[in-house]
């Protein structure tokens, strides 16, 4: 009996076999996304595989760099005093058609407006339909503290009312919780009772739909036919979870997948090598750094900072840690960035004249805590070894050094008191791609105590980024940056140590993949080779 | 018997509670907080931050939010987790058949291959045959899974290109899962080679899951077959003239038979260890995976509720083993 079936069972799949062979791309990602609403997260791994394929957004980045262009706006005006933004909406864009919904009507402003207020008004039928959402990226870009309001002019036409001016506002409408949702698909889900859904099911305006997500395991989606660019080349998209870096190499040499992210650095040479293969890389937008605390003597002193910054080796650092996948950093934000001052000079490592800077300052038996991050970031991937280099580095020029180490909520946590111990080893990976996100996030005095790790306000540093801030002309705010730089390496709050390669290695099969400075993973406009 | 079942039962309570409490101290005894992960090295405002706690009732005295959780989970609400948003118990029952599916592979594997070594070597003990079985079984019982997957990968995916890498199933078969288990979902789908396709993704997963429990069956077995082929029933049985084979087959296994189950029954722990580390390697979407990854995001009520759901079921699974004894051996059950 058991053999019958199984033989029912094979005859049955022969018939249904023999579907049209379509081009499907698989991409090997990283992760499992956390849910399908990118306006809830903040993990890189949920926007590739929610935000990218499934959505647009008001504006969006052009691809390969960190400008913005149009996308669900056609236009966009701001009024002489950088309070309002005006939005003309594009006309005709159609939400996709799926095996859960099916739209009735484009979209228009409506579903703009709401795809916002469910993260600024707590009155919002949306703003806690998932137990715990807290709209994490929208409040971290001090989003509800910026907007007054946002108004329907008429159908087609959205309005942003700022609190104050903010030049970098309409980079913050490109990030992923800019992401434009169907209000339509979300009234009918409350009608059922069902408003869970919108964030496993997602329904957007992007190239590709979403079929199915099988826990850990898959995600399936389709090119959505009706995609205002017009329909994508590759039939279907698949991401193939696969947690392990050494394994999803496995699978891109087996042919089991066509394009993955991060791979070890120990493997990236062999990848080259390989005529299978082709291997895209570009400088993360990422830097990382050593920020020392100082509002703590002898760090206090600009002296002492600067000699201790000629002291390290910091191609030392990126051949250890890195391999060579990294670049030595000279200023707190990464060079595929506008606004970077690349005239500026870096400190030249010379153990000696450090030591005599260091004496010169007067200070003798120094000994300093150097703090190691427990976990691998994108833009330092070992940093118990970066520390152990530097104390290295340090025993060099009389420094005694003691590498300590926390959990890693705890060392964000810990770090971030002014009255810190020691030096620390942390990093930042860019939002939106505008310098603002570097130098007024992290160093601005606004951020003493909080995200700027080395408790450094600098008066003449803090003037330059906030008169970029309010600025909306690009070439007045890159002139301001360029100065804030100039200042920040004079005054040494931190020894910028490294920016991260950014390897992408691809079947020779793909075409059109373009990297994101951004970090972003996206396959619109990628073919393959049958 | 009744009287056995309920005693069984009773101390079952007590268990639960004692888990419940351990799986609910030893997460929040970790250094780490959830709330400050969610926003990772961007700063959460204090404000912010208090209102994250409060609304997960996180800034509530220990004991209160003990209580709470343990009435929830008596009427079958595990929580929902920090990270998916998803109910646990939801989350538990899209995963489980997968590792499910995996062990108990892996355990046929361990058993069929296992018990057929362990006799040979007891029977041909002190020839090279006994020092290669026993060699081999001791290699693969200190082998490092981690090390041991990636190997077989290497060697098997990679070189020879036999098997595929990682996954359940190839890209190319694409249908909703009915039962959750690959091997029954890919014949129910009637596409074409889509069985064959899930058999090859299970074949290295299993061997590296069921290399342990093999090697400790197959040295439980010979050592039970060695001293049971001592007795003296046993030299009657050969003395009187019975064929070796129905010496060792019948007279003798049936006895050493009794510590090698009790055995098997204990490597369902160590499979559910095992599967953290397998799962990882396979990309394989269990609760092995999921459990590991929710320690790092310190996802409480993932660890709590998987931790509780796991432990329940084992503790099913010996009260049902312990029931069994009671059934086969009159002496235990009084």
């Amino acid at each position: 009996m058991k053999k019958l079936s199984f033989a029912a069972a094979l005859l049955a799949a022969t018939v249904l076999s023999g579907a049209a062979s379509a081009k499907t791309l698989v991409y090997c990602s990283e992760g499992s996304p956390e849910g399908f609403d990118p306006a809830l997260y903040t993990a890189g791994t949920t926007f590739d595989a929610s935000s990218r394929p499934v959505y647009n957004r008001l504006v969006e980045f052009k691809p390969g760099t960190t400008e913005i262009e149009p996308g669900l706006a056609e236009s966009y005006e701001i009024s002489d005093d950088g309070l309002q933004y005006t939005f003309k909406l594009r006309p005709g864009v159609k939400f996709q058609t799926t095996d859960f919904f099916t739209p009735t009507r484009t979209m228009n402003a409506d579903d703009v407006i709401f795809s916002f207020e469910r993260q600024l008004k707590a009155d919002n039928p949306y703003n806690q339909y998932v137990t715990g959402g807290a709209w994490e990226y929208f409040a971290g870009m001090g989003m509800p503290d910026l907007i007054a309001s946002i108004d329907k002019v008429d159908d087609m036409t959205v309005r942003f009312v700022l609190k104050q001016k903010e030049a970098p506002f309409l980079t913050n409408l490109g990030m992923d919780f800019g992401s434009i949702v169907s209000k339509e698909y979300a009234d009918k889900l409350a009608e059922a009772n069902t408003k869970e859904q919108l964030n496993q099911k997602p329904v957007g305006t992007g190239p590709f739909q979403f079929v199915d997500y099988q826990l850990d395991a898959r995600i399936q989606y389709k090119a959505n036919p009706d995609y205002w660019k017009g329909k994508e080349k590759i039939d279907d998209l698949v991401f193939a979870i696969t947690k392990e870096a050494s394994v999803r190499y496995q699978k891109l040499q087996a042919g089991e997948c066509h394009v993955m992210p991060y791979p070890a650095s120990a493997d990236v040479a062999a990848m080259k090598a390989d005529p299978n293969l082709q291997v895209m890389e570009e400088a993360g937008l990422n830097v990382a750094y050593l920020a020392f605390n100082t509002l703590q003597p002898p760090f206090d002193k600009t002296e002492v900072r600067k000699a201790i910054a000629g002291a390290i080796n910091k191609q030392a650092i990126v051949d250890a840690v890195f391999q060579g996948a990294a670049q030595v950093a000279k200023n707190p934000m990464p060079p595929t960035m506008w606004g970077y001052n690349d005239a500026i000079e870096d400190d030249k490592y010379d153990p000696a004249a450090a030591k005599a800077a260091l004496e010169a300052a007067g200070v003798k038996d120094l000994k300093m805590k150097v703090w190691a991050m427990p976990v691998a970031r994108p833009y330092m991937l070992d940093a118990r070894r970066a520390a152990e280099v530097i104390q290295a580095d340090l025993a060099a020029i009389g420094v005694t050094a003691e590498v300590v180490t926390y959990e890693w909520a705890e060392y964000l946590e810990r770090s971030k008191a002014k009255d810190r111990d020691g030096a620390v080893i942390l990093g930042w990976t860019g939002d939106n791609g505008d310098p603002d996100n570097f130098l007024h996030t992290l160093l601005g005095c606004a951020a003493v105590g909080g995200n700027n790790r080395a408790q450094w306000c600098n008066e003449e540093f803090d003037k330059l980024v906030n008169a970029a801030k309010l600025s909306t002309d690009q070439a007045e705010r890159t002139k301001l940056y360029e100065e804030a730089q100039v200042v920040f390496k004079r005054e040494a709050p931190w020894v910028t140590l490294d920016h991260s390669v950014v390897v992408m290695p691809m079947s020779k099969k793909v075409s059109g993949y373009v990297m994101s400075p951004l970090g972003h993973h996206a396959f619109s406009g990628v073919d393959i080779a049958e | 018997m009744l009287r056995f079942f309920f005693g069984r039962l009773a101390v079952l309570i007590p268990t639960f509670i004692g888990v419940s409490i351990v799986a609910f101290a030893f997460i929040r005894l970790l250094p780490g907080d959830p709330v400050q992960l969610m926003s990772g090295e961007r700063v959460m405002s204090p404000e912010r931050y208090e209102k994250i706690s409060h609304e997960l009732g996180y800034d509530r005295p220990i004991v209160i939010q003990y209580l709470d959780y343990l009435g929830n989970v008596l009427t079958g609400d595990f929580g929902r987790s920090l990270t998916t948003k998803e109910p646990v118990l939801t989350i538990f029952a899209k995963l489980f058949p997968a590792t499910l599916e995996l062990s108990l592979c892996a355990i046929i594997f361990a058993v069929v291959l296992g018990i057929p070594a362990g006799i040979i070597a007891a029977v041909r003990r002190g020839t090279v045959i006994d020092q290669t079985v026993m060699g081999t079984a001791l290699i693969g019982y200190s082998m490092p899974i981690f090390w041991w997957g990636l190997l077989l990968i290497i060697l098997f995916s990679g070189v020879l290109q036999w098997t595929p890498v990682s996954g359940r199933i190839s890209f190319s078969y694409f249908f909703q899962p009915v039962t959750g288990f690959m091997l029954i979902d890919s014949l129910i789908s009637g596409q074409k080679g889509a069985f064959k396709s899930a058999v090859s993704h299970l074949i290295l997963p299993t061997i590296v899951l069921g290399t342990i429990p093999l090697a400790v069956i197959a040295r439980q077995t010979r050592s039970a077959m060695l001293e049971v082929l001592g007795e003296d029933y046993v030299r009657t049985a050969r003395a009187k003239g019975l064929p070796p084979l129905r010496v060792i087959g019948v007279h003798a296994l049936r006895n050493a038979m009794i510590p090698v189950v009790t055995t098997i029954g204990l490597q369902v722990g160590v499979m559910l260890a095992g599967a953290i580390l397998t799962e990882s390697i396979f990309s394989w979407p269990g609760i092995g995976k999921w459990m590991v990854d929710s320690v790092f995001k310190r996802d409480y009520p993932v660890i709590q509720g998987g931790l509780l759901i796991i432990a329940s079921i084992i503790m099913v699974v010996n009260l049902i083993v312990d029931l069994l004894y009671g059934l086969i051996n009159p002496r235990i059950r009084h």
